[in-house]
């Protein structure tokens, strides 16, 4: 369904996913994040965006285990970045796929 | 006669999100502590609370000298069969429970095990639980299992909140959106 976010029109799935990654903006992830209650988005935010995002494109999944392990963003302070549900919140003011993995 | 509790209301139609899980593990081979794991860290990353209860035998999950090297029980497991086709076996392949109890088995199918979750990116046991309290989830140890066993608080892994009683750890649960779960 198409929705407008940030003055942009652009596609998402019902849980508020972008179906399209390449719809996304920089001003969108910040209107994503504001109604997600998380940021005001800061470098260390924008880094792992962008990792997601880069991961994404590549077609690899991201855990919060390989964030940790790559040095992204450890896990507490992922937790700490993006409260209540980091992986799921960071994913959708990416404009990535929600994340399926149980891990 | 005490006065209703408005919060204790039954409503069929609230489907508010859980607000937190206690999980209690109960078991100490390496097939019963990870559902426990998976559960309490699956919680964190939905924003639910998580606190983890290890009780009796699943103390040898806190303990720092057997932590690193807990066991696929295969012995009296007649499911044991599901694991066949990591050797390349049907899944209906029997596995007699007298076969488990060869010198070398149980270690051999720990071996299966460890590699299969590793390849899945599931986390050996003392990494998932710094994964879960890194997470803000909470671990506890079961005071009357430290007492049975003989274990001190210097004994257990160093991310131990603390060691409960049964009625500390029911405080714990308290919240009207909590869930217990046995393990």
């Amino acid at each position: 369904m198409k929705t407008t976010i940030a003055g942009t029109e652009i596609d998402v799935n019902e849980e508020g996913y972008l179906t399209d990654a390449s719809q996304w903006n920089e001003a969108i992830a910040a209107a994503i994040a504001a109604e997600e209650n998380v940021g005001p988005l800061t470098d260390a935010h924008w880094k792992i965006i962008q990792h997601l995002r880069e991961k994404h494109a590549a077609d690899e999944q991201v855990t919060i285990r390989s964030l940790n392990k790559s040095g992204v963003a450890p896990t507490k302070e992922f937790y700490a970045l993006f409260p209540k549900g980091p992986l799921k919140k960071a994913a959708r003011i990416a404009g990535v796929p929600k994340p399926a993995g149980c891990i | 006669m005490s006065e209703s509790n408005p919060t204790a209301t039954f409503d069929p139609d609230n489907n508010a999100p859980l607000e937190k899980v206690l999980i209690i593990v109960s078991r100490g081979s390496l097939d019963g502590i990870y559902p426990g794991l998976v559960l309490a860290n699956g919680a964190r990353m939905e924003g639910i609370e998580a606190s983890m209860f290890f009780t009796f035998f699943g103390l040898n999950a806190l303990a720092e000298k057997t932590m690193d090297s807990l066991k696929v029980a295969t012995v009296g497991n007649p499911a044991m069969n599901m694991a066949m086709p990591m050797l390349g076996m049907p899944m209906t392949m029997p596995f007699p429970t007298m076969l488990g109890g060869i010198p070398g088995v149980s270690n051999f199918a720990t071996h299966l095990m460890n590699q299969k979750m590793e390849e899945l990116d599931i986390p050996p046991v003392r990494e998932f639980l710094e994964m879960i309290t890194d997470a803000g989830g909470k671990v506890f140890a079961c005071k009357l299992a430290m007492d049975m066993f003989g274990l001190k608080r210097d004994d257990l892994w160093e991310g131990v909140e603390s060691v409960l009683t049964v009625g500390d750890f029911y405080q714990e649960a308290a919240g009207t959106r909590t869930q217990v779960l046995f393990t």
